[in-house]
Formats: C-alpha cells, sequence, structure tokens
C-alpha cells in the first residue's frame, strides 16, 4: 500500500515559479483575441482583444453594463462567442465548454453567490475537488480502501485551504448560516480547491464592507504570491483594482476603451469620461 | 530538587520520551510532539540561536500566538543561556519599541507575517532598533517573497543548528549545564498603566517555586490536560502553560487559531483550565440567551434544575454533608442538564478551573461551582509569578482570594496594602534598581500596591488598589473600588462613584445601565422619554434603592466594612464618558475629577439637601458640546446594623 501522503503532487498546493530570475517577459497564459457576443440584436461585446500574462493579477473594469462578465463567461465558456479566438497555452479554441475549461486549469467565483447553503464550509470546498476525484459514485458512496485514501489526499488539500482562508472557526458551519463576507471567502475556497493555474474572479468584493475589502484584497495577493496562480478579476472598486492589479481593461458598452498599468488607465481620457458618464446616469 | 527549566524538558524526555508533551491543531487534525521531540526540537533550536552568535546573557524577544514553537523558543534561549522576553502579540508596532529598546534585542522570534511587519518596520524606521539582527519566523505564510536581512525560518534556524552540532557537538550540553537556578529565566514586562512598561525577572527558581507549589496543591500530573490561549507574555500564561507543564509533565493544546479557541475547548476536553472573568461570563450569557430562545418544557426543566443545583451543588462540590434527597435530585439534575451543559461549555472534564485578573461577580462565580466545575479564585501579579493566594479545594470562599500559598508570606501593613515575601519574589526589575528598591523593603517585602485584609480563617480579601485607599472619621478603612464593584454587579447600575474619604459616611453617585434598565421600565409598562428621564423616575430610584440596600447587607456582615454601608445616593442624569474626562479610556472612575466637576452634588449628598439642581456641560462625539440639566434627588438608603460571620 502506497502512503497517502506520498500520492501525487496534487495533494500538495503549487509551489511558485521561481521568480528570482527576474524573467525579462512573462510568458502570455491567455489570449482573447477578436471576441464579439451578441444576443439577439443586443452586441454585448464588440472585438474585444487582450492578453493575460503568467503571475499577474488581470483586472476588467468598466460601467455597469459594459460586458465584464459576458467577457468572464466567454472565457469560462459559459457563452459561445460568435467570432474570435481564445488561446490558452497556446492551444486555441473558437468556443470552449466550461468542463473543458475547468480541466485546463480555470476555475472562477460568483458574482452572485453559487454556494451549497445547507452543506457545511467543509463540504462546499470539498466539491472544489471533483474534477480531481477519480473514484466512482459507487465507492465514493462506500467510503473504502482507495476511495477512504483518496478522500482523506482530497481533505488534506482542503484543509490547507481553510488554514489558508483563516475560516477554521467556521469549518463545520452550514455556509448559509454564514455572513455574506465569509461567503465570499468560501466561494473562493472552493475554486481554489481546483488548483487552478487561472482564478476568473467576478466581483470579489461586492457588497462588502471595507473591513471584508481588505481582507479580501489580502488573499486575492496571497494567492497570487504564494500559489503563483494568475488571477482575472472584475471589480466596481476602483481604489481595489488600482492598487492590487498589475494591469487594467477597460470595457464600456461592450468595446475595450483602455488597456495598461493603472496609472496608465487613470490617465486615459476615454476611460474618466465612460466612468463619469456611467456615474452621473 | 530540579532547578532550571532545560532540565526539567531533558528528564521528561528521558523518562517518558514517547508521552505527549504539545498538541497544536493543524489542518483540522491533532498534531502531538512527545517529550522526546519536544527536546530534541528545542535542542535544534538552541542550537541554531548559537551558531547565529547568541551569547549567554542576551535576550531573546518572542511575539506571537500560543504555538508549539513559540513555547520551544522559551526553552531554547534558556537553554544557549540566554532569556526569553515575551511580548504581546496584539501590541502595535510603536508600543513594541520601547521593551525591544529596553532589552537591548538582537534575536527576535516572530510567529508570522503580521508579526515579522512590525520587527521590520520598527528596524528600518527607529535608529534604536536597528540592532535587530535576526529575526526567526514560524509560519512561512506571506513570507516567501521577503528578502530582507537576517530573516530565517524555524526550519532553517533548527537545520543550521543540527548542522552545526556535527561540528561543536558539545556546545548545546555545555550550555544547558551552566544554567543555575538563580539565573534569570524570563524578563515579563508589565503592562505599564502608569509609566513606562518595568521587565519584571523572574529566576528559575522562583517559576519552578510558584508552579510546584500550585501543581501540589491541586495534583497537578502527567495525565492532566490544558489548553494554551491566553497571551504568551502574560504571566499567567507563562506560569499556566509553561512552567507548571513542565513541572507536573502534563500536556499543553495550542489551538488552531484564536477564533477556533473555543472549539478546541471542547474537542480537548481540558482537566485544567484558566480563564479571566469575562469568558467564563461570556459562557453563562450565551447559555442564558439560548436558554430564553427554547421551548417552555426545557425552560421549566433548567429552572427547576438550577434551583436545585443552587441549594445543594456548592456543599457536594466541597463535600459538606448533603442529605440522600437532596443527592439524588443534584444527580438527577446532572444526568439532565449539568452534564451536557459542562459537556457543551467543553468543561466536562475538569478537576480544577481558575480565574483571577478580575473581580468575578458572586452570581457568576457560584452558577459555575453549582454546576459541578471547581471554579477557584488565586491572586499574584507579575511580580510575584502569579503565585500568592489560591483557593484549596472544599476551602473556597466567594469574597476572598484564599490563603497564602506554599513558600509564600503575607503581611498586611498599617495602610492595607497588601505585602508579599517569599518563593515567588521577583529578583529585580530589569535595569531599574531604583524601581526595584521602591517595591522590596528592607526585609524582603514585596509591597504589592493592593489594599487587602485578612479575614478569621487566614484568607485574604482584596479590596482596592492601596493608593485609593481612605479612611472615614471613625477610621474605618474606605476602599471605593470595593463598594463600587459590589454596586456594579449588579446589572442595572453601569457605573458607580464612591465618596468617604475623611467624611462621617460613604455616599455614592450611580449611573443606571440604559439597557438593563429600559428593558425593565418596558416590562414595568414604564414610559419612558430619554436617559435623563428614565434616570429620574422615582421607580428606577427606588430599584437601585434595593440594589444598594442589599450592597450594604452584604457589607454588613463583612468584618471591617460595616461602616462603609451607602448612607445616600444619587442617580445621576447623565452617563459618565471618557470624552468628558469623567472615565478613562480603559473605563476607570476618575474619582477626584467627578468630585470637582459635580461639587454642588457631592454637597448635596452630605449637606442633607433633598433635591438639586444642576447643569452639565457634555461633549458629544463629534466635538460639539451641550448642556443637560436635571434637579436630582438625593435618596436616602436602607443600612444593617453589623452583623457577625453570617456568611
Amino acid at each position: 500500500m502506497k502512503n497517502m501522503l506520498a500520492e501525487p503532487p496534487s495533494v500538495h498546493l503549487r509551489p511558485v515559479p521561481s521568480s528570482d530570475a527576474a524573467a525579462p517577459a512573462p510568458e502570455v497564459v491567455l489570449d482573447v483575441r477578436n471576441i464579439s457576443l451578441s444576443f439577439g440584436g443586443v452586441k454585448a461585446l464588440t472585438d474585444i482583444s487582450f492578453d493575460v500574462r503568467e503571475h499577474e493579477v488581470r483586472a476588467i473594469i468598466g460601467p455597469n453594463g459594459a460586458g465584464k462578465s459576458s467577457m468572464l463567461n466567454c472565457i469560462n465558456g459559459v457563452y459561445q462567442p460568435q467570432q474570435g479566438q481564445i488561446t490558452f497555452r497556446g492551444q486555441t479554441f473558437t468556443h470552449m465548454n466550461s468542463r473543458q475549461v475547468a480541466e485546463m486549469g480555470v476555475a472562477r467565483t460568483f458574482q452572485n453567490l453559487a454556494l451549497f447553503k445547507g452543506m457545511s464550509v467543509l463540504d462546499n470546498i470539498m466539491t472544489g475537488r471533483n474534477l480531481r476525484m477519480k473514484r466512482n459514485l459507487l465507492w465514493q458512496a462506500l467510503r473504502v480502501g482507495p476511495a477512504a485514501r483518496e478522500e482523506a489526499a482530497h481533505r488534506e488539500v482542503v484543509e490547507k485551504i481553510i488554514d489558508f482562508l483563516e475560516i477554521q472557526a467556521w469549518r463545520k458551519t452550514p455556509v448559509g448560516q454564514l455572513s455574506y463576507g465569509l461567503q465570499k471567502r468560501v466561494d473562493l475556497g472552493r475554486a481554489l480547491a481546483m488548483q487552478p493555474q487561472v482564478l476568473l474572479l467576478d466581483e470579489p468584493m461586492a457588497g462588502m464592507n471595507v473591513e471584508e475589502k481588505q481582507d479580501m484584497c489580502r488573499f486575492i495577493l496571497d494567492v497570487n504570491e504564494e500559489f503563483g496562480t494568475t488571477i482575472v478579476l472584475i471589480e466596481h472598486d476602483m481604489g481595489v483594482v488600482m492598487d492590487i492589479s498589475d494591469r487594467v481593461v477597460v470595457l464600456d458598452y461592450g468595446r475595450k476603451i483602455g488597456d495598461g498599468t493603472p496609472s496608465e488607465v487613470r490617465a486615459n481620457e476615454e476611460v474618466v469620461r465612460a466612468y463619469l458618464g456611467g456615474a452621473v446616469s | 530538587m530540579t532547578s532550571t527549566f532545560p532540565e526539567l524538558l531533558n528528564q521528561h524526555a528521558e523518562a517518558r520520551p514517547y508521552a505527549p508533551a504539545v498538541r497544536e491543531k493543524e489542518y483540522g487534525i491533532w498534531q502531538t510532539w512527545n517529550w522526546r521531540q519536544a527536546a530534541e526540537e528545542v535542542r535544534a533550536m538552541a542550537s541554531g540561536l548559537m551558531s547565529l552568535g547568541f551569547a549567554p546573557g542576551e535576550n531573546l524577544a518572542i511575539v506571537g500566538d500560543n504555538r508549539p514553537h513559540l513555547y520551544f523558543c522559551f526553552l531554547a534561549a534558556q537553554s544557549a543561556r540566554g532569556v526569553p522576553v515575551p511580548l504581546y502579540q496584539d501590541s502595535a508596532a510603536a508600543e513594541m519599541a520601547f521593551v525591544l529598546q529596553d532589552a537591548s534585542i538582537r534575536f527576535a522570534f516572530a510567529e508570522n507575517q503580521e508579526q515579522v511587519d512590525k520587527l521590520l518596520e520598527l528596524r528600518a524606521t527607529v535608529a534604536e532598533l536597528r540592532g535587530i539582527e535576526h529575526i526567526v519566523y514560524d509560519d512561512p505564510r506571506g513570507l516567501r517573497a521577503y528578502r530582507q536581512d537576517g530573516l530565517i525560518s524555524i526550519q532553517d534556524l533548527m537545520a543550521a543548528g543540527r548542522a552545526w552540532e556535527r561540528t561543536h557537538p558539545e556546545a548545546y550540553l555545555a550550555a544547558a549545564s551552566q544554567v543555575t537556578a538563580d539565573d534569570v529565566s524570563v524578563i515579563l514586562y508589565t503592562s505599564g498603566t502608569t509609566g513606562k512598561p518595568k521587565g519584571v525577572c523572574q529566576t528559575h527558581r522562583s517559576f519552578i517555586a510558584a508552579a510546584q507549589g500550585s501543581v501540589d496543591t491541586d495534583a497537578l500530573g502527567p495525565k492532566d490536560n490544558v489548553i494554551c490561549y491566553l497571551p504568551p507574555a502574560w504571566v499567567g500564561d507563562h506560569l499556566f502553560s509553561l512552567a507548571q507543564w513542565l513541572v507536573a509533565g502534563f500536556t499543553i493544546n495550542c489551538p488552531e487559531s484564536p477564533g477556533t479557541a473555543a472549539i478546541d475547548l471542547r474537542e480537548i476536553g481540558p482537566t485544567y483550565y484558566f480563564a479571566p472573568p469575562r469568558v467564563f461570563e461570556a459562557m453563562l450569557t450565551s447559555i442564558s440567551i439560548r436558554m430564553e430562545d427554547a421551548a417552555r418544557p426545557k425552560r421549566w426543566l433548567y429552572a427547576r434544575c438550577m434551583a436545585q443545583a443552587r441549594r445543594v451543588g456548592a456543599d457536594i462540590l466541597d463535600g459538606r454533608p448533603v442529605g440522600v434527597l437532596q443527592r439524588l435530585l443534584y444527580g438527577a439534575g446532572d444526568l439532565l442538564v449539568y452534564g451536557p451543559l459542562r459537556n457543551v461549555l467543553g468543561l466536562s472534564r475538569v478537576r480544577v478551573a481558575y480565574t483571577a485578573g478580575a473581580a468575578i461577580g458572586p452570581d457568576l462565580f457560584r452558577f459555575f461551582r453549582s454546576i459541578g466545575v471547581n471554579l477557584k479564585q488565586f491572586y499574584g501579579q507579575t511580580e510575584t509569578c502569579a503565585y500568592v493566594c489560591l483557593q484549596k479545594n472544599g476551602r473556597v470562599k466567594l469574597h476572598t482570594v484564599g490563603e497564602p500559598a506554599p513558600g509564600i508570606e503575607i503581611r498586611i501593613a498599617d495602610n492595607g496594602e497588601v505585602l508579599v515575601r517569599g518563593v515567588s519574589v521577583l529578583k529585580e526589575y530589569y535595569k531599574r534598581p531604583d524601581a526595584t528598591a521602591e517595591v522590596i523593603d528592607a526585609e524582603g517585602f514585596f509591597h504589592t500596591g493592593d489594599a487587602g485584609v485578612m479575614d478569621d480563617d487566614g484568607h485574604l480579601r482584596i479590596i482596592d488598589r492601596a493608593k485609593d485607599v481612605g479612611r472615614l472619621t471613625d477610621g474605618a478603612l474606605f476602599a471605593p473600588n470595593y463598594l463600587e464593584n459590589k454596586l456594579k454587579f449588579f446589572p442595572q447600575i453601569k457605573e458607580a462613584v464612591c465618596f468617604g474619604n475623611g467624611r462621617a459616611e460613604v455616599c455614592a453617585f450611580v449611573n443606571i445601565d440604559l439597557d438593563a434598565v429600559g428593558n425593565w421600565a418596558e416590562r414595568q409598562g414604564l414610559p419612558y422619554a430619554g436617559y435623563v428621564d428614565l434616570a429620574g423616575k422615582p421607580e428606577v430610584l427606588e430599584l437601585i434603592a434595593q440594589c444598594v440596600s442589599q450592597v450594604n447587607a452584604d457589607l454588613a456582615a463583612e468584618p471591617g466594612m460595616e461602616a462603609t454601608q451607602v448612607a445616600r445616593f444619587l442617580v445621576l442624569h447623565k452617563e459618565l464618558d471618557p470624552d468628558d474626562d469623567e472615565l478613562t479610556r480603559t473605563r476607570k472612575v476618575r474619582r477626584g475629577f467627578i468630585a470637582d466637576k459635580y461639587r454642588v452634588l457631592v454637597d448635596a449628598l452630605y449637606s442633607g439637601e433633598r433635591r438639586q439642581y444642576i447643569e452639565t456641560l457634555v461633549k458629544f462625539e463629534d466635538g460639539r458640546t451641550g448642556t443637560v440639566s436635571a434637579t436630582l434627588a438625593v435618596v436616602d438608603a436602607q443600612t444593617f446594623a453589623p452583623l457577625k460571620s453570617a456568611a
């Protein structure tokens, strides 16, 4: 019998690729080319192109209805764009399906929480391991032999995530009883349980108070740093975006109006106009 | 007689290598270090420190939550002939600066990124702290990208130590064997509510004696379990989680995170437990709230069982004679209510529980004793290893802190101050011979600064800070804090201020608690417009008068306190507030300031006026000011003739 701790490296959270060498241009992980998406007569996205580099925090911002979530849904395979292509680690797709995307190492969280309210924090995060469970339903239901060992190995990963997100005190608490900010953390935990290479966060800080936002910022930066996960995030709070992102894409009415570092974007007149216009309405 | 902590550790590792020494919950599972592993890690850490140049007599700053490695660091520093200096983990960087500088810190142990950040910030910004050369950290999370000089993980330190031992095989033993009982084992900084913090130097001898005394008193042994969740820089934790751990050889358990202490308490089920009164209070509150929400039959059962517990619970615990029928009824209650209750609280296995640090409410204390938790009190301060008095099994008296502990001699000075001489008294204040001379007199007595009274059975009762104690004109001791605390144990009374020094009798100001009294008024169907209105209602005055007369009845039964019954009081029209300088930021009343500010009211209390008009300036939180005015009634309180030992 193999020792469960000595099972595949998937048991341990992925180490950071060594960044000591200060690589000149980090590799592009995700390249989005000329994406257009429409629902009937409504053009949600028009000819959007941008790229995401290894190990960066990339933000997508824009006023309400700008197409941010649609963009994420295209990457995630929830929506099928009519035009354009997405290249992920050299493989090009014209459309993706969600499972395929997940298997390639892309995880996401949702703007409106999609957790199992009646299940405990632990069980919710365990569902994030689903894709990596090899035993079939019957084995898992019986929970003996290899299935038990497999569960223990997955549990270990999940426990490390619980530790990482500092939610040990609520391990056994049904998610529905937790505050909104904590539920958001659990949602992030479930996405992390997939040990993704790219993490898509849809408004991780919506509806939070200042303190919860600060905590979440720290977790996002820590995920990025500790696990080396590339992060694509949609966020409304400009302060947060400017503080934690490496590069920002700005969308307005389905078009890209800006792309660059936070300071470049801040100086972009079209962006300022779009934001002020949005704020007035 | 074993004389040093490193020696004790090595003895346990020899005698019972595989017995559990420390547990810590990590990743959802309790991880155990046995004594041999603990000793090995301590040795590696000590060697690691020495390999980095940690010199004999040098201080090691330790800051963090309760973790096994943190406790090991204490022992590692001692083994390397140095002195551990724990700091409070929740202090801001600036607050740490003084201690780090005072103790000339070169080496520091920091639990995690938060603490490392503070130390690095201080090193970078404070010129006097440039000397912090080495920072050892336990939890590597978030520190991966740190490249600062002198930063080393505890794992790397231990690895360095093991490697160093190969070239210096004798160094560890040579150092550890040179540690003597009279070496300073730890410097604990007092919180410094008055002036700068002072480092209290305690020797191995004192702390081991203090631990031995309490271990003997309560028959603690290797089978006991303790959960350590209080700040390691506090003398109580040092005594309970480190000194007694090594003397008794029990198992200490570190919670998963500060937030999970209550859950971990239930999982571990400690046999020996310490908590400050507020923790017990929180437990009782949560029970009360949940019982109020329970269904009617359950509430009925709870009320009946608790009444029975109040009747005989404490007597059964103390082994006093109780009738068979009463015992049976209590047994039934234990099966139905007390047992499950203790289980829910995580106190099922507790043999001995202690509380100290603040006055504990009588109801609270009786509640826990009545449901079979052997809750006791002790008394001590940093300067005495928290070891002066303790309550012995079967000899627990509510208002006292117990009898002098083994090896301790107590004398009450003329001004009422408690003087202590014995095994646990401090060696000195670090680098402060002037301060040391101030507190230790020629006969070797330590002046505690607390005023106390010895009762006929030889139990010490702490009544106040010595500097606050005054006398009435007839010479009776007047202890304002003691009286005020008694009043404040009533939920209806939020604050109280007593006057009496140099006067013929005691009078008091009372602040009602708006929540408690407002709630009461609602249930009585008593309409009120606001705080001022409520505070002036005759019904409320009557309610407070009942509380005061109950305090008076208590005082009448206490020898030495009969004369300080409250003769008259008035209920203030506004809440005492730190913004108006009436309270300190830690909510202690500033008696002198209040007496000046409300001079007309004090005069009214003593001149026999029945009503007094007052107008007061108040400061609102946004900085604006306004006035509150009211006509207050002076109320006579019922007083009692002294009872001879009715307790």
